[in-house]
């Protein structure tokens, strides 16, 4: 196996950020976890978004990740944090194999629409579900890894960091691959005019579902990980506001380049926490305002600074 | 038979609500091709000075209590108005000729921004205007006790649904916006102000969407975040009826709202499942919804 320059920086980007959780504190460890396994159901965001769809109801996953880490856990005495992600996976895939077959069928502001009622069907289940605690969700807690039991604190939080950027590493290098690959390639060719593609006797639907339900199974690893992390699960993770916060940052970050979800993700959580430390009843305003200036000035998001100033370099 | 009667009323003032709230939303995008997700936010813009105004008007004990309705219709007028020129003239006018889902997006930006202008204006404390609510007092429909208020409700909707079928369909202008809205480009070449069309309609979604809001006000308590619970609903009543459509947003509202009450009766575990459901199931059959046109694909 031969790996391409993107893929050796990003392994030496994800070793670097594993060394430094040793020597990191503990707040900064929890943002960059929280970032970065947002970044994985951004990552879901993105593949759709690179064929022209828009999903406003990516948070399904997010939400079917974290409630089957969270249930396993809880009902099923799976406490392996691998397998419960694995689970969790899996149980996306299966769902987004069903409602794939009918949201495969529409476009623009139609997928955007039943995209984001799928998400509101679960949101509205899971408020009405007091075995699982309604509005107030439950607690994650007592898992292990391989056997192992961190012992809570510190040691658990470090574990999942740990998780979250090998995780993050993997999924990076496979849809790097599947960006550069033909069938990648022809992603942007149905976002840029889907019936010639059809002429050229490809199915963009077939191809639309793939993308789909792959992108349900990374977005629900992000979003078992978010549980792992938080310890703690709730509806809100299905409702439509938490989908539109996975946008904007797909939006930020551009999808120019893997790395990008990841950055946007990072830049996202540490300028909320100071913004809603600082400026709490302006903070969504910040983002609004923020959201319309990466439309109207970048288009491309923020990926686009770099990869102007490497095009500066070479000219 | 008395809970069929209770489904079939609550049925009908909550299809009324859901018409209010959704006719803005299927107005602005039936001309502009404009999925307003910032509608939401007229609607709780129209209630913040709807409550704002008629509590002072009756906390300083002025007049006679029939004004308060004047009031509030009055505050959604010009809420409606002030916002909607603003947002069309100042942000959405350098923004025309983008993607549709693209303007989706920039529509959400703008309901971010709202959310917390109005937290600076109005707090983020409840505001309360039950008076004119609780003025109409209740009458007995066989063993069910029915705010009146709630009642008037489904005869205001019905006229503003008439009023804006006869705007659209028997004036001057009217037949200017159904031009546009059948072909944008030859109603250029006509000669039409495409742009003044857009400003009027945009203004008429908002003051629409401010009028849901001030008519809600007096029976709920104004807090943030009204407007972003009520979006999603307005979305499933107009995508089920047919973007663009008013009679279709007419029975989306209908079916949502009778499928809400009845789920309220006898499955109250449901209550948010039955509207998504039934917007699924909608354009599951009829991706363009029940009133929509089907377009072709161009290439």
């Amino acid at each position: 196996m031969r790996f391409d320059k993107t893929e050796i920086s990003l392994a030496a980007v994800a070793i670097a950020l594993v060394l430094f959780g040793f020597v990191s504190p503990g707040w900064l460890i929890f943002l960059l976890t929280i970032a970065f396994a947002k970044a994985l159901v951004v990552q879901g965001v993105v593949m759709q978004m690179r064929s022209g769809l828009v999903s406003f109801g990516q948070g399904l996953f997010y939400c079917i990740g974290g409630y089957t880490v969270g249930m396993g856990g809880q009902f099923f005495g799976i406490h392996d944090a691998i397998a419960a992600l694995s689970l969790g996976m899996l149980v996306a895939i299966a769902v987004a194999m069903v409602l794939g077959l009918l949201l495969t069928r529409y476009r623009d502001i139609f997928f955007a629409m039943l995209s984001l009622a799928f998400s509101m069907i679960l949101f509205g289940i899971l408020v009405k579900s007091p075995e699982l605690g309604s509005t107030d969700g439950f607690n994650v807690h007592n898992w292990t890894i391989f056997g192992w039991a961190p012992d809570g604190g510190e040691s658990s939080q470090h574990t999942v960091f740990t998780l979250t950027i090998l995780a993050g590493l993997v999924i990076a290098v496979l849809i790097h691959r599947y960006t550069k690959a033909g069938i990648g390639v022809i992603c942007e060719a149905v976002r840029e005019n889907e019936v010639r593609v059809e002429y050229l006797g490809l199915s963009p639907r077939w191809l639309l579902y793939g993308n789909y339900v792959s992108a349900a199974a990374v977005s629900a690893l992000g979003g078992g990980l978010t549980a792992l992390a938080t310890g703690h699960v709730d509806p809100e993770m299905a409702y439509w506001t938490t989908s539109g916060e996975f946008i904007f940052i797909a939006l930020l970050g551009g999808l120019g380049h893997v790395a990008a979800p990841f950055i946007a993700a990072v830049v996202f959580s540490v300028v909320r926490t100071y913004a809603i430390e600082l400026v709490p009843h302006t903070w969504q305003m910040i983002l609004g305002f923020t959201l319309l200036g990466v439309i109207v000035f970048l288009p491309k998001g923020l990926w686009s600074l770099v990869s102007r100033k490497k095009a500066g370099e070479r000219a | 038979m008395t809970s069929l009667l209770a489904v079939l009323i609550d049925g009908s003032i909550y299809a009324s609500w859901l018409f209010l709230v959704a006719a803005g939303l299927t107005v602005i995008y039936g001309v502009m091709r404009i999925l307003n997700m910032a509608h939401g936010s007229f609607y709780a813009i129209g209630a913040y000075s709807a409550a704002s105004l008629v509590g002072w008007y009756f906390n300083n004990g002025i007049g006679p209590a029939w004004i308060s309705y004047l009031l509030l219709v009055g505050a959604a007028l010009v809420a409606g108005l002030i916002v909607g020129v603003i947002i069309e003239r100042g942000l959405l006018r350098l923004m025309y000729g983008r993607d549709e889902i693209l303007m989706v997006i920039i529509t959400y930006a703008l309901l971010l921004i709202l959310e917390d202008t109005m937290k600076i204006v109005w707090g983020v404390n409840p505001y309360f205007a039950y008076q004119p609510y609780s003025e109409l007092g209740r009458t007995s429909l066989g063993l069910l006790k029915v705010s009146n208020y709630d009642l008037s409700l489904v005869g205001v909707s019905a006229v503003i649904g008439l009023v804006l079928w006869g705007l659209l369909e028997r004036t001057n202008t009217g037949k200017v916006l159904r031009a546009v809205i059948h072909d944008r480009e030859i109603a250029v070449a006509m000669g039409v102000n495409v742009r003044l069309m857009f400003t009027i309609t945009f203004v008429i979604g908002t003051i629409l969407g401010a009028l849901a809001g001030a008519l809600t006000a007096p029976a709920i308590s104004v807090v943030p975040g009204i407007g972003i619970e009520v979006i999603v609903l307005a979305f499933a009543v107009v995508v089920i009826g047919g973007l663009g459509s008013i009679g279709g947003a007419a029975v989306g509202a209908l079916l949502v709202g009778l499928s809400r009450a009845a789920a309220v009766h006898y499955a109250p575990e449901f209550e948010l499942f039955v509207i998504y459901g039934v917007m699924s199931l909608v354009l599951a059959f009829r991706p363009e919804g029940l009133f929509g046109r089907t377009l072709a694909r161009k290439i």
